[in-house]
């Protein structure tokens, strides 16, 4: 189902020198390194990657922080993740993922919550150490329900000097539960993705190695594994994104032994090495904890892809290869069942969206996997760019993209605004940073971190979703109220 | 199958469906290892209970909830308000990307500012490089008229010095040498935003006054604070000025830069107040500032510059806006018109017809220290009574003036004062002695939740929302918006209180 099109390669690489010829000589040269068009039959998109942002220009990147606490961490439920450093992190994160999740807020789950140490300059002075302490233990008198507990440090807990570790070690043992000292100071690395892969090490350090994992206790009801244990990791089940794929898998006769970490608790973080399969959604954010199981407990991981029919039935395929023909069965069952579905939703959506043009710019892996939803609706993707992607991504886009389609690293705001005002697209999709800008210019807009509040996007059911969305975005009657009758030229 | 393409469901209704319903009992009963379902509702029970409660506030370092930010968004904020001023913020970059986010989600609004983007080199040998190659680069390409600089605390931890920085990077040629940099030092770990914003605008003013001589004149400089609602407030405060004919100039206006219209341009910079009139501003003959806790650094500085200077506490409802009026008309030797006579008249009025309404209800409102004190003020003289007035970033002083304030009047007298406590003591006060409605910002909505207080959004930030920041709160008019969102309130819930047909619906009557 793949679309056939190719992009204006000229016309590309024209808009590409024009936006740097603003730029001082400096810039120019470093930011040149960062755009590029891709040709068909490269080993990757030519852009440089993961390396600082420049001092002084708007780039939308986040922190390790963000990376460690906003992205990986936070949406372990039934953990407290204490923002630990001054009040402002932990403030601006609070509940703007929309990690869904099921439980008692506050009681047996703390997702939605900005539990904080809210350093004082006193905290600066003397160090944090002492207060950590106290307040792990009043997290344990508040919080009984909770499982364990993660520390999430910010700036200066790095540069004070603090030493987190101990306290974690000396405070999980004293309590039985698992405290976790994650390093994501922000200043650590270049955006949030440092952050990820801190956040990955410290599931490896301080979850998979500890002695007693919550699932032998007392009272648990105990793991049996089976032939069809599989994980679905780097899933934050943004809108609910995770479920939909669970759902899915499901059906197909996989056990799901575990999410990361969308909806996830600390029995599954533990059991997941017990897993045949690992299937990662999220490769940026999770590939280090993949090849560690993979390494260590020789569970083989493989890169899934739950947007639109195209790449689903590819997926749900490529999936029953590692299982047997029972599995294989269930799949070409469950890809008849849906395809009717998927079918209409495009009958009923492609006629509005055939050849609207659409530019991403987002995060770990939505920039390629989206691509093939889009082209389900006959849409074409003319521009993709990531803000924190490595290499490995850039490579991993080229089987995604068309030739001629243009690429953009940790783009700055006025490199997207003027590649926006050159290629006028019918559709952006990118962050709440970027809609405002954006709509002003009179471009449609969807947010693709979020899902502008909707959702989910994974999968059949979330394919329906997506469609809907894409349509109410380009033809809302709004874009064409812009310019007052009596103003037009 | 749930989702058919003639009724597309999203998560709203999706994830109530059978399959659904079923999928995450078993992902729960066998995969989460959860607390057997009793010891869950027993400890929910308690949460609620005075044990609870009194074990919730014999904390002494866990902070919950708190209702507060830190200072450089208050900086972010402030610099919004001066006219072509990019706002800078010196230190690690993450901290930028969760301010813009933050205004973003409230005002639904492009928000611009930039961050020198230092990484762990910079916390080793301090930021100058970052600051002089970031000055020149945000120069270059987004034209501003002034960048305002402001730290995070990454860059006050290693002790960068915004002077000496922005010294050196002039005289590099990051800028010209006359260009204007204002700056301020904004620590996160001190005070909240409302310092930042503080901050910032002292160093803005002492920018521009430090080396000029003052010529008194006649003009009023007011200073509206860290306000969300500031868009719709600003804007009915300088009309309030026009039609009094007051000369006056608004310190930090961000009231355009936060509303943009939609033609097909995106504005980066709008509004503000300009660079001439904030050097003009030295030579007013006064400055009144609407958010005391807000501006205090800022006012003593006005006063040293020979300025007389007053303050309140964010004029909602009739008297506080008398007292606003008052002041200006005072200090400005100018008459309050008949014409505002008939709006206050009007409020009045609004509040004649509806006082039944609004009588004996109780309150609890949480906020910034100024809001809590306008706010308590107003649900007052409806003859409403704040039970809870709770500030996570309100020091001693101002829970002594905000008893101070209760005490004068009886609606206020049962009203206790929690300066720096979060929502999480909230939680508790909300369980153990309960309120009819609570006012705050859009955090407030897991405190419904969880106490089935209904939720009224009057303040900063209202990310659930839309729109709200579009209409004022101050002033007369102001009054009138904010009494009609009570009021709604109030009856939307007596409506749902006496739907039920053939039960409660005896009450459910047409007019009210």
């Amino acid at each position: 189902m793949s679309l056939d099109y190719t992009n204006d390669r000229e016309f590309h690489e024209q808009v590409i020198e024009d936006v740097l010829a603003s730029y001082p000589e400096k810039m120019r040269k470093r930011r040149s390194k960062h755009l590029n068009v891709v040709s068909e039959g490269d080993s990757d998109c030519g852009v440089k990657s993961n390396i600082k942002s420049m001092p002084g220009v708007m780039t939308v990147r986040g922190c390790a922080y963000a990376g460690s606490k906003g992205v990986v961490w936070g949406p372990v439920k039934d953990l407290v993740h204490i923002s630990h450093g001054p009040v402002g992190c932990g403030q601006y994160s609070w509940s703007q993922r929309r990690n869904y999740y099921v439980g008692e807020t506050g009681v047996d789950t703390f997702g939605t919550m900005q539990v904080t140490s809210d350093f004082q300059e006193r905290d600066i002075v003397f160090g944090g150490d002492k207060k950590l302490r106290q307040l792990i233990d009043e997290i344990e008198t508040l919080f009984p329900l909770a499982k364990g507990i993660t520390v999430q440090s910010e700036c200066p807990v790095g540069l004070i000097g603090d030493d987190i570790e101990a306290v974690a070690r000396e405070k999980g043992k004293e309590l039985g539960k698992p405290v976790v000292p994650v390093r994501c100071e922000g200043f650590r690395g270049v955006s949030q993705s440092l952050g990820h892969h801190i956040a990955n090490d410290t599931i490896r350090d301080w979850i998979f190695d500890r002695e007693k994992p919550s699932d032998r206790a007392e009272g648990s009801p105990g793991f049996e594994p089976g032939p069809y244990d599989v994980v679905v990791i780097g899933d934050y089940n943004i809108g609910g994104d995770c479920w939909a794929s669970r759902k899915l898998l499901e059906e197909v006769g996989l056990r799901v032994i575990a999410q990361w970490t969308g909806d996830t608790s600390l029995a599954e973080l533990e059991r997941a090495p017990k897993a045949k399969l690992n299937l990662i959604h999220c490769y940026r954010s999770m590939n280090y904890i993949s090849r560690h199981m993979e390494e260590k407990y020789g569970t083989p991981w493989f890169e899934f892809n739950f947007f639109g029919p195209s790449r689903i039935e590819q997926s749900l395929r490529a999936i029953a290869e590692h299982f047997d023909d029972t599995i294989k069965a269930n799949v070409e069952k469950a890809i008849a069942k849906y395809r009717p579905l998927a079918d209409e939703i495009i009958a009923k959506y492609r006629p509005r969206l055939e050849g609207k043009k659409v530019m991403l710019y987002v995060g770990g892996l939505r920039p390629r996997h989206m691509v093939g939803a889009y082209e389900d609706l006959g849409m074409e993707v003319v521009g993709a760019g990531y803000e924190f992607a490595h290499k490995d991504d850039y490579q991993r886009t080229m089987s995604h993209v068309k030739d001629g389609t243009l690429i953009f690293d940790d783009v700055t705001a006025y490199e997207m605004e003027k590649l926006i005002e050159r290629i006028r697209p019918d559709l952006v999709g990118s962050g709440i940073k970027e809609k405002y800008p954006i709509q002003k210019m009179g471009v449609p807009f969807r947010q693709v971190h979020s899902w502008d509040y909707s959702g989910p996007y994974h999968a059949y059911d979330g394919f329906a979703v997506f469609a809907r969305d894409m349509d109410m975005a380009i033809n809302n009657p709004v874009w064409s109220k812009f310019k007052a009758p009596w103003a037009v030229a | 199958m749930p989702q058919s393409t003639e009724a597309i469901k999203d998560h709203v209704g999706l994830f109530r469906e059978p399959e659904y319903k079923e999928m995450l009992r078993d992902k729960r009963a066998n995969f989460e290892c959860p607390h057997p379902p009793e010891t869950v509702e027993a400890i929910s029970a308690w949460t609620k209970s005075d044990d609870y409660r009194e074990k919730n506030f014999d904390r002494k370092a866990l902070v919950i909830n708190p209702a507060k930010a830190c200072q450089p968004l208050g900086a972010v904020f402030c610099s919004s308000g001066f006219e072509g001023t990019l706002s800078f913020v010196h230190g690690s970059q993450g901290c930028v990307a969760y301010y813009r986010s933050h205004l973003s989600r409230h005002f639904k609004e492009p928000t611009s500012a930039v961050s020198s983007s230092m990484t762990e080199d910079a916390a080793v040998f301090g930021g100058l490089n970052n600051m002089i190659e970031g000055l020149a680069n945000a120069f270059a390409l987004y034209e501003p008229k002034m960048i305002a600089v402001s730290t995070t605390c990454m860059a006050e931890v290693i002790g960068d010095d915004l002077h000496a920085f922005i010294g050196t990077a002039k005289e590099k040629g990051s800028v010209p040498a006359d260009f204007n940099v204002p700056f301020a030092h904004t620590p996160a770990f001190q005070g909240s935003h409302v310092n930042g914003y503080d901050n910032m605008l002292l160093g803005i003013l002492r920018n521009f006054w430090e080396s000029d001589e003052r010529t008194p004149g006649a003009a009023i400089n007011i200073i509206p604070g860290f306000d969300g609602y500031c868009v719709g407030n600003n804007r009915e405060l300088a009309r309030l000025l026009d039609v009094m004919d007051v000369a006056h100039t608004i310190l930090c206006d961000p009231s355009d830069v936060f509303d943009t219209p939609s033609d097909g341009t995106f504005r980066m910079y709008d509004g503000g107040t300009t660079i001439d009139e904030t050097k003009a501003a030295l030579n007013a003959k006064a400055t009144l500032s609407l958010q005391e806790f807000c501006t205090k650094k800022t006012l003593a500085y006005a006063k040293e510059k020979g300025h007389e200077v007053a303050s309140l506490h964010y004029p909602i409802g009739v008297e506080a806006t008398d007292e606003l009026l008052m002041a200006i008309s005072r200090i400005a030797g100018k008459p309050i018109p008949d014409s505002l006579l008939r709006e206050r008249g009007r409020l009045v009025d609004a509040l004649t017809d509806s006082m039944s309404i609004a009588h004996g209800k109780t309150f609890a409102v949480f906020g910034d220290p100024d809001f809590v004190y306008g706010m308590c003020r107003f649900l007052m003289e409806m003859g409403a009574e704040p039970r809870h007035a709770l500030a996570t970033n309100g020091t001693k002083p101002w829970a002594k003036q905000m008893k101070a304030m209760l005490e004068s009047s009886p609606y206020g007298k049962d009203c206790e004062v929690w300066p720096a406590c979060d929502l999480w003591h909230m939680r508790s006060l909300l369980n153990t002695a309960p309120v009819d409605f609570l006012i705050g910002s859009s955090y407030g909505k897991y405190l419904e939740r969880d106490t089935g207080t209904p939720l009224i959004r009057l303040t900063f930030p209202i990310f659930d929302r839309h729109h709200h920041h579009r209409f004022p709160t101050w002033g007369y008019q102001g009054g009138l918006h904010v009494l009609v969102r009570i009021l709604d309130t109030i009856l939307d819930r007596l409506d749902a209180d006496t739907n039920e047909a053939g039960v409660t619906d005896i009450s459910f009557d047409l007019t009210r």
